[in-house]
C-alpha cells in the first residue's frame, strides 16, 4: 500500500527525516541482527555438545535404574526413594544478552552426598544410578540455561529479521517513492507557474 | 538471587530416580495430565522444569506460552526407554528458525 501524502513542501521535509531516521535504524536493526546471530552460533555450538552429553549420561544412569529396580521388589524401591536427601537448591539470576533477559542458574552448593536410604534393602545398582544422577545434575542445569537462551535468541533474531526487513523492502522503499512523487508535482506546479507568467507577460505586452 | 524450584515431569519408572536427588517429580500418565501440571508449575516460580520426551509433544501448548519469559526453562530429556532425539530436533529447530538453515546437522 503506497503511502498517503499532500504534495507539499511540509510533507515533504517530513518524509526526508522519516526516511533518513527509517534508513539509521535499519542499520542498528542490521547491526543487532549480525551480532545475535553471532551469538547465538556460539550458544548453539554450546547447546548441541552439553545436550549429547546429557542424553549419554543420563540414559546411562536411567539403564542403571532400570537394573536396579530389576533387582529390587518395586516396593523397596519406592520406600528407598521416597523420602528425598535434601531439597536441591537452585539459584536463580538474570542475565541479558543484548538486552533480552536469560536464566542464570547455579547449583547451591553440596557439602558431600549421602545415600536417602539404608542399604540393607537396596543394590548396587540403585546406588550407582543415584550417584550418576547426582555427578550430572549440574550438567542439566547448565543445559537448562544454554537452551533457554538459545531459544530465546533464535526468537529474537527472528523478529529482528522480520523488522529489518520491513524497513528494507517496504518502509524505506514507500519512502523514496513518496519523496520522488511530492518532487515531481512541485516541480511540475512550478512548471505551469512560470508557463502562466510567461502567457500573462505576452498578453500583458499585446494590450500596451 | 531468587531461590528457584526445580521440577522433573513423566512417567513413573523414568522420573522416580530423580526423587533420591531432591529434585520434584511429578508422576503422570497421558500427555494431557503432563500439560496441566507443566503449565501450575511454570506460573507458580519454578526455574527449571524437566519433561520426559515422551510427555514433551503434548505440553506444547504451555511450552510456547512461557517461550517469551526468562523463567522456567522447559526441557526436554530423555526417559527409561532412552532418547528419540526430540532435544535434538528442538535445538535444529532453533538453529533453523535462526539462521535458516541447518549448519550444525554435520559439524
Amino acid at each position: 500500500m503506497a503511502l498517503q501524502y499532500k504534495p507539499t513542501r511540509m510533507e515533504l521535509s517530513n518524509l526526508k527525516k522519516r526516511r533518513t531516521v527509517a534508513i539509521r535504524g535499519h542499520k542498528m536493526m542490521k547491526d543487532k541482527r549480525d551480532e545475535l546471530v553471532r551469538r547465538f552460533i556460539i550458544l548453539a555450538r554450546k547447546n548441541k555438545s552439553l545436550r549429547v552429553e546429557m542424553e549419554k549420561k543420563l540414559g546411562e544412569a536411567m539403564q542403571n535404574f532400570v537394573l536396579a529396580r530389576a533387582m529390587m521388589s518395586g516396593n523397596e524401591v519406592e520406600e528407598a526413594l521416597l523420602y528425598p536427601a535434601r531439597a536441591i537448591g537452585i539459584e536463580m539470576g538474570k542475565q541479558n544478552i543484548l538486552s533480552i533477559p536469560v536464566p542464570k542458574l547455579s547449583l547451591e552448593t553440596q557439602d558431600g552426598f549421602v545415600y536417602p536410604y539404608g542399604f540393607a534393602t537396596t543394590g548396587a545398582d540403585l546406588d550407582g544410578a543415584v550417584q550418576a544422577l547426582a555427578e550430572i545434575l549440574p550438567l542439566m542445569l547448565e543445559l537448562a540455561e544454554v537452551e533457554k537462551a538459545t531459544s530465546r535468541l533464535a526468537d529474537e533474531i527472528e523478529k529482528t529479521r522480520r523488522r529489518v526487513n520491513a524497513l528494507e523492502y517496504v518502509m524505506i522503499p514507500q519512502f523514496d517513492e513518496a519523496i520522488h512523487d511530492i518532487q515531481m508535482k512541485l516541480e511540475e506546479n512550478e512548471r505551469g507557474n512560470t508557463s502562466r507568467l510567461m502567457k500573462t507577460k505576452e498578453m500583458l505586452a499585446k494590450e500596451a | 538471587m531468587a531461590n528457584g524450584k526445580c521440577a522433573v515431569i513423566g512417567d513413573r519408572d523414568s522420573i522416580l530416580l530423580f526423587k533420591a536427588v531432591g529434585i520434584e517429580v511429578y508422576p503422570v500418565t497421558d500427555g494431557e495430565q503432563a500439560n496441566k501440571i507443566l503449565h501450575r508449575l511454570a506460573r507458580t516460580g519454578y526455574a527449571v522444569v524437566y519433561v520426559t520426551e515422551a510427555m514433551y509433544p503434548a505440553c506444547g501448548e504451555t511450552i510456547r506460552e512461557f517461550q517469551g519469559e526468562a523463567y522456567p526453562a522447559i526441557i526436554p530429556i530423555p526417559d527409561a526407554s532412552g532418547t528419540q532425539g526430540i532435544g535434538m530436533n528442538a535445538i535444529r529447530e532453533n538453529v533453523e528458525k535462526a539462521v535458516g538453515l541447518d549448519i550444525l546437522s554435520n559439524s
